[in-house]
C-alpha cells in the first residue's frame, strides 16, 4: 500500500493504461507539455508523446467530440475538461453523441471515453469556475457517472471507466487533489456501480459522495463522541445509476437518513436518493430523511458569503441532531 | 469516369431519387413519423465525392439528411427504409429513424441531428486513422448552415493543427432550413472561411456529377496522401423543403424552376444520351425497374418487418451488461 495524493492516483491509472494499451489516449488543454493544471497527467507527455498525449486548443466542445469521434473507432480517449464549468460548451458532444450513439444505431457505435473534470468550489473562484454540476449528467440516459472521494477510487475507478465500453464521466475535485490516502500496490479496478459503506453504524445513514463523504465522516466523529449517536457513511462514488439495493440495506438498518452534497438541493443527488429511500423502504423511516445542501446561489467571491454558502460538516451534525429531536 | 460507371451511377442516383420520392409518399401515408429530410436535387453531391472516394472502406459521416449517404456507401436500401419504418430491420433497429441511419459495416458512421454536430466527430475518426495508420479518409457531409455553428471553427482549427486525414464536403444549398443563406451568413461562398484555418479549399458546381467528380478526386487524393483536411464546397440546391413541414414560403417557384433546368440527373441521362451510351428507352426502364425495386422489394420488405419488442426498450442503452461485468463489479480477472 503506497500512500499517495489523489493526482498521482488518477495519474499512476493513465500511465498503466497508456503503457498496457496503445489505444488509449489523452487529452485536454494544458494536460502535455505544462502536465496538467492538477498535475494528473504529469510525464505522460514526455512517456507518450503528442500524439497521445494531446494538448488541445481552448475549445471545449471540439475537442470533446473529436474524442468521441476517435472511440467510434476503438480509440479510448481519457479527455480531461479542466473545470466542470466548462463542461457545459461540451455536453452537446457528451450527451448527444457520446451517451446516444449506441441507442440510436441500435447497437452498432458505441462511444468508450472518459470524461474527467475537476468540479466543486475551491477558495473564492467565483460564480463561472465554481459549480458543482453532477446534477446535469446523472440525469442521461448511456452515460455513467462516478466521483471518486478518496485516492484509492481515484485510481481504481478512471481504470474501470478506461476499460468499460460505456462512456464515463468522472467528477472530481478541484479542493482534493491534494488529499492522501492508501492506494494498493497492484493493480486495482473499483466498481462502477454500487456505493461503499465509509464507516459502519447503527442509528443513522449519512449518505455522501466525494467531498461531501469527508463532512459525514467528521460529523460521524463528533456525533458518536459528543452525542453517543452511531453514525453509518455511505459513499455514492457511482451517481449514475444510484445504489438502490446499498441505500436500501443501510437505510433499513438505520430508520435515518441525511444526504450531504455539496450541490444545490433542486434535481439533486439528495432529491434522487429521497425518492429512492420512498420507493424502496418507506416504511423502515423513523423520520423524514433531510437533505444538507448549497444554498440556490451563483457562487459569490467573498469568503464570508461563499463559505456561508456551502455547507459543511457541522450542518451535517445540525442534520443530524434535528433528526433525533436534539436541536 | 468512365462510361460504364457513368452508366451505373445514373442507375444509383435514380434509385436515390425514386426512393426519396417514395419515402415523400410513405410519409403523407404516415408509414414514416418524425422528421423526414429529402435529397432530391443534389445527388451529384454525395454520388460525385464518393465515386472519387472508396465507398465501404472510407469512413463517412453527415446529418439528418443522410438517406442516400447511407446508400451509397454501401447500405442496404431495404434496411434503410425499414429504419424510417421503426421496424426491428431497420439499420438502427427501428431506434434511430430518419435522421439517424447507421452502417457500421460499410463504414456509414451515421447522421446526426444537430446542425455541426459530426464536425468534431468526423475529425475524431480521422484522428483515430492517423492513430491506427490505415490509408482510410474521413468524409464528413454537411450543409453550407452547420458552418455557422461554432465547432465548425473549433474542428477546422484542430483539423490543420494537427494535420487530420479528413474531407469535409459543404453541399452549399443556399438555405438553412428556411433562412437564405444570404440572410444568415455573413460569406456566401463557404469555401472561403476556412482559409483561416489554412485549410486548403475548393468550390464547384454540385449539379454536374463529373465536374463534381474532377473536384472530389483532387481533394480526396490530397487527403490521402497525408497532406491534412481539405475543404470543397458544392453549389447544390435541394428540390424540398428543408423538412416535411415546410412549405417552402421563403423562396419563389422561379428560384426552383431556374435550379431544376439543371437538374443532376437528367444533365448526366442527356450527357449519355449523346455520346451514344444509351437510348431513351434505356433510361425509361431504369426508372421502371427502379420502381418495381422499391415496390417489390424496398417497401415490401418494410412493410412485413416486426416491430421492436417493448421488451427490449432499453436494449442498446449500455453496452451488453455480462461483457462488461468486470468493471462494473471492479471483480477483473
Amino acid at each position: 500500500m503506497a500512500n499517495i495524493m489523489y493526482w498521482e492516483a488518477i495519474q499512476r491509472a493513465h500511465d498503466e493504461e497508456m503503457a498496457r494499451d496503445p489505444l488509449v489516449i489523452c487529452m485536454g488543454e494544458d494536460i502535455g507539455v505544462a502536465g496538467g493544471t492538477y498535475k494528473a497527467t504529469k510525464g505522460l507527455y514526455e512517456k507518450y508523446g503528442p500524439l497521445r498525449v494531446m494538448d488541445t486548443p481552448i475549445s471545449e466542445g471540439g475537442f470533446t467530440g473529436l474524442g468521441i469521434g476517435a472511440s467510434f473507432l476503438g480509440i479510448r480517449p481519457i479527455i480531461e475538461i479542466m473545470s466542470v464549468n466548462f463542461a457545459w460548451l461540451a455536453m452537446d458532444q457528451m450527451f448527444n453523441s457520446a451517451a446516444k450513439v449506441r441507442y440510436m444505431s441500435g447497437g452498432q457505435l458505441t462511444a468508450p471515453c472518459v470524461f474527467r473534470s475537476a468540479g466543486g468550489a475551491a477558495h473564492q473562484l467565483g460564480a463561472q469556475h465554481s459549480a458543482r454540476m453532477e446534477k446535469v449528467f446523472m440525469g442521461i440516459a448511456g452515460l455513467r457517472v462516478v466521483t471518486p472521494s478518496n485516492p484509492k477510487q481515484a485510481y481504481g475507478l478512471l481504470k474501470s471507466a478506461i476499460r468499460c465500453d460505456d462512456p464515463v464521466f468522472i467528477n472530481e475535485h478541484e479542493l482534493m487533489y491534494n488529499m492522501k490516502g492508501e492506494v494498493p500496490d497492484a493493480e486495482y479496478f473499483h466498481p462502477l456501480e454500487g456505493s461503499d459503506v465509509a464507516r459502519a453504524g447503527t442509528d443513522v445513514t449519512l449518505f455522501g459522495y466525494n467531498i461531501s463523504v469527508h463532512w459525514c465522516l467528521k460529523a460521524a466523529e463528533i456525533l458518536d463522541k459528543q452525542y453517543g449517536i452511531s453514525a453509518e457513511v455511505v459513499d455514492l462514488y457511482s451517481l449514475s445509476p444510484l445504489d438502490r439495493a446499498g441505500i436500501k440495506e443501510s437505510v433499513s438498518k438505520t430508520h435515518r437518513a441525511v444526504i450531504a452534497e455539496e450541490d444545490e438541493a433542486p434535481v439533486g443527488v439528495g432529491s434522487e436518493v429521497i425518492a429512492i429511500i420512498n420507493e424502496e423502504c418507506f416504511f423502515e423511516l423513523d423520520a423524514a430523511p433531510v437533505r444538507v445542501h448549497s444554498a440556490l446561489v451563483p457562487q459569490p467571491y467573498n469568503h464570508t458569503l461563499e463559505k456561508a454558502a456551502i455547507p459543511d460538516h457541522e450542518d451535517v451534525v445540525k442534520a443530524v441532531l434535528k433528526l433525533f429531536g436534539k436541536a | 469516369m468512365k462510361i460504364e460507371d457513368k452508366k451505373r451511377v445514373l442507375r444509383e442516383m435514380v434509385l436515390h431519387r425514386r426512393f426519396e420520392e417514395r419515402c415523400y409518399q410513405a410519409y403523407i401515408e404516415r408509414k414514416i413519423g418524425g422528421f423526414l429530410h429529402l435529397y432530391p436535387g443534389q445527388e451529384a453531391c454525395c454520388n460525385g465525392v464518393m465515386e472519387a472516394a472508396r465507398p465501404g472502406h472510407d469512413y463517412v459521416i453527415t446529418g439528418y439528411r443522410d438517406h442516400v449517404h447511407a446508400i451509397k456507401c454501401g447500405a442496404d436500401p431495404k434496411e434503410v427504409m425499414a429504419e424510417l419504418y421503426g421496424k426491428e430491420t431497420g439499420s438502427s433497429k427501428g431506434r434511430g429513424g430518419s435522421m439517424h441511419i447507421f452502417d457500421a459495416d460499410k463504414r456509414f458512421m451515421g447522421g446526426y441531428a444537430l446542425v455541426g454536430g459530426p464536425f468534431p466527430l468526423a475529425a475524431g475518426i480521422a484522428k483515430a486513422i492517423q492513430l491506427k495508420g490505415g490509408d482510410e479518409i474521413a468524409i464528413c457531409f454537411l450543409g453550407d448552415a452547420a458552418n455557422n455553428q461554432g465547432v465548425f471553427h473549433e474542428t477546422m482549427n484542430m483539423a490543420a493543427l494537427w494535420k487530420l486525414p479528413v474531407l469535409f464536403v459543404c453541399e452549399n444549398n443556399l438555405y438553412g432550413i428556411g433562412t437564405s443563406i444570404e440572410r444568415s451568413t455573413a460569406v456566401i461562398h463557404q469555401h472561403k472561411r476556412v482559409a483561416a484555418y489554412n485549410i486548403p479549399a475548393d468550390e464547384c458546381d454540385g449539379q454536374d456529377i463529373d465536374i463534381v467528380y474532377e473536384h472530389a478526386r483532387k481533394a480526396v487524393d490530397h487527403v490521402r496522401a497525408g497532406n491534412g483536411p481539405f475543404f470543397l464546397e458544392l453549389m447544390t440546391y435541394r428540390y424540398r423543403g428543408h423538412s416535411m413541414s415546410d412549405s417552402r414560403g421563403y423562396r419563389s417557384r422561379e428560384e426552383e424552376e431556374v435550379w431544376k433546368q439543371r437538374d443532376p440527373i437528367l444533365m448526366l441521362r442527356d450527357r449519355l444520351i449523346t455520346a451514344g451510351a444509351m437510348t431513351m428507352t434505356d433510361y425509361e426502364t431504369i426508372e421502371k425497374e427502379t420502381d418495381a425495386y422499391i415496390e417489390n422489394e424496398v417497401i415490401k420488405f418494410s412493410e412485413e418487418s416486426p416491430e421492436p419488442r417493448v421488451e427490449d426498450l432499453e436494449k442498446y442503452v449500455f453496452a451488453d451488461r455480462e461483457t462488461q461485468l468486470p468493471w462494473l463489479t471492479g471483480k477483473a480477472a
